[in-house]
């Protein structure tokens, strides 16, 4: 097994669009990466290329200790689980999973006892000798995930696997991958656009945008400490609130004319310069509390979740969503006291998007 | 989805499929009938009475040695046609089907042959293959060979697959083109992963793939080569040299037109006409059963 190491790896198509704008990245053995951003960030585009389905235009990757720029996917010792499945529609399920090690000439009898095994840890086995199109989603992207750990190769490599199943089978082979993956161990890539996906299996969490990486990190981390506005309001939902505020001194800014003290604060930043001060809806308390500072929020709706309501409404102006567990706060509420607890305060540049923390 | 419309009573629908109707009465089934009639009588030399003969038309055909040599020519015809024609269309769709610098312009370039009327592309290869006059003539008979189509019935075979040959391969490029650009193209990378080389890929995954359309193509190329290549074999051979490249149907017109012989011919006629129908049949069939996979 091996890690994968990108550096300063940049995609360039014609046209001089640059999709990847010099991304360096370290995935350690046996990890579990995920490549979360919007649509066209670009982290499709990077997995192709450690895939080596798509040319490098610009620095270095690396499986292992050795530079793959040049060669082909097949040579690469990597699998990949395709969004479509991308299963051969004429063959069986057995016939899928046995092409890979077919073409490498794997003996007879290795081939398939190795496809058994891997059909037994899917539960496929009842399908092995059905074609693609007799499978429902959910199975079809078993066979998908069982044509890859056939071949034991470093690395997988998954382009959003789950986007096209239904909301239930999602969830549950979210946790079937994740558990196979730390069953077997191997360092693995994933991409996605879901920010659910992204916390819930990932090791590594890398957050992409316009092509380049916003914040790499764990995703306990990567939610606590948001290094950019962009990845604050990406990663949690709700999504954060940003609201425009001023510096009043250290430790202390205010919105609207209320003041909030803040615990992690960059020192020296002139009083009076504009400021965006970030909440996130599950952060913030209704009613007074010793300690904290307090926000007024005019209530103009409530979306009911079952164990949790959200309150949409303003705080000085700007839109706001609290979070609280049902029937904390009347739903007839149209007046919010807010408290809020300074080290729940995530402060961000307004020209550079970039976090105002303390270093 | 289905489409359907609601009439609310029947002359609206009726006039609707009215010229439909008048269009394959006339053109189809009342030539149709009129041939299976004229092939049970027998005109005499002046084409001034007839006489009903029932299948004694037949009965003759069989016994004409022409008769068999026109199906032998045929299906050598019909097999090297269909060889060439599927086999280049399939090697240049997989090139084209590659992103290319000007793929378009190739594209449009490999379908223009198609729109070349069948007589018009029998005297362009006549141009180039005559014997005396031949712009590619000249260079193979100045290699040695004795190049006369004219006289040497297995040159004439050579010309006419190769002019019917080119005039059928855009055909086939195109629907071979469609086929290629409807495999996705994530199931050939997987494939590339899975550690087949191109070759490879194309012979496990591609060709298995395409097997719908060739099918589809190969019976399409088959009724081409029966009926369709008439205008090619007048111009470029008519029938020639003596008889050696008269296919099925061009003996209709031979004995009919040429040789007066009508009811013979009408026979003819109605023997090709059960074979198009069995062609259409098969492909029917499998074309919606949708084929292997």
């Amino acid at each position: 097994m091996a890690g994968v190491t990108l550096d300063t790896v940049r995609k360039i198509y014609a046209g001089n669009v640059e999709a990847v704008k010099g991304v360096s990245l370290d995935v350690e053995d046996g990890s579990f990466c995920v490549l979360v951003g919007p649509s066209g960030c670009g982290k499709s585009t990077l997995l192709r290329m450690i895939a080596g389905l798509e040319t490098i235009s610009g620095g270095d990757i690396r499986i292992g200790d050795r530079v793959v720029n040049q060669v082909e996917p097949a040579d690469r010792d990597i699998a990949m689980v395709f969004q479509n499945y991308a299963l051969y529609p004429h063959m069986s399920v057995y016939d899928n999973m046995a092409y890979g090690l077919r073409n490498r000439k794997t003996p007879k009898d290795e081939i398939e006892k190795r496809v058994k095994e891997a059909a037994r840890i899917l539960a496929i086995e009842p399908f092995l000798d059905r074609k693609p199109r007799a499978l429902s989603g959910g199975q079809r992207q078993r066979v998908a995930m069982g044509r890859a750990i056939v071949r034991k190769p470093q690395v997988f490599l998954f382009d959003e696997p789950l986007s096209n199943l239904d909301a239930k089978l999602r969830v549950q082979m979210r946790v079937e991958i994740k558990r196979l993956q730390k069953a077997l161990g191997v360092t693995s890539i994933y991409v996605t656009h879901d920010q659910v996906e992204a916390m819930t299996l990932s090791d590594k969490l890398v957050v992409m945008s316009g092509g380049q990486i916003e914040q790499v990190g764990s995703p306990a981390e990567v939610y606590r400490r948001p290094e950019t506005r962009f990845v604050a309001t990406f990663i949690g939902s709700p999504p954060m609130n940003i609201l425009p505020g001023k510096v009043e001194g250290p430790g202390r800014v205010s919105v609207g004319g209320q003041t909030i003290a803040v615990t992690d604060m960059r020192e020296g930043l002139a009083p009076g310069s504009a400021i965006e001060v970030g909440l996130r809806p599950e952060d913030v308390q209704a009613g007074g509390a010793a300690g904290s500072s307090s926000l007024g929020m005019d209530v103009d709706f409530v979306e009911e979740l079952g164990a949790t309501q959200l309150f949409h409404g303003k705080v000085a102006g700007t839109d706001f969503v609290v979070q609280a567990s049902t029937g904390q706060i009347p739903a007839e509420t149209r007046k919010l006291t807010l408290s809020i607890d300074p080290a729940n305060v995530h402060l961000f540049d307004p020209q550079t998007t970039k976090r105002l923390g303390r270093f | 989805m289905e489409k359907r419309a609601h009439f609310s009573g029947w002359t609206l629908p009726l006039l609707l499929i009215l010229p439909q109707m008048a269009i394959t009465v006339i053109f189809f089934y009342w030539p149709a009938s009129q041939a299976i009639w004229q092939s049970f009588l027998r005109e005499d030399a002046f084409g001034l009475a007839s006489e009903f003969v029932g299948f004694e038309n037949y009965i003759d055909l069989f016994k004409q040695p022409e008769y068999y040599r026109a199906m032998i020519t045929t299906a050598i015809f019909s097999t090297l046609v269909a060889f060439f024609s599927l086999s280049v269309a399939l090697l240049l769709a997989t090139q084209a089907d590659k992103s290319l610098r000007g793929g378009h312009a190739f594209k449009t370039l490999l379908i223009w042959p198609y729109a070349v009327a069948p007589a018009i592309a029998g005297v362009l290869w006549i141009f180039m293959f005559h014997p005396t006059l031949g712009t590619l003539a000249r260079p193979i008979r100045a290699v040695g060979i004795d190049w006369n189509p004219m006289l040497n019935g297995n040159h004439a075979m050579i010309l006419l697959v190769l002019s019917a040959t080119w005039k059928h391969i855009s055909y086939n490029f195109l629907f071979f083109l469609a086929g290629l650009q409807a495999i996705p193209k994530s199931v050939i990378e997987a494939g590339a992963i899975d550690g087949a080389g191109p070759l490879r890929r194309f012979w496990t995954i591609i060709f298995p793939l395409l097997s719908p359309t060739t099918f589809f193509l190969l019976v399409v190329t088959v009724v081409y080569v029966f009926f369709e290549t008439f205008g090619i074999i007048d111009a470029v051979t008519g029938g020639g040299p003596a008889g050696q490249t008269t296919t099925l149907v061009y003996k209709v017109y031979a004995d009919g037109r040429l040789g007066g012989d009508l009811g013979g011919s009408a026979a003819q006629s109605v023997i090709l006409m059960v074979i198009v129908i069995a062609l259409t049949a098969i492909q029917f069939r499998y074309v919606e059963r949708k084929v292997q996979y």
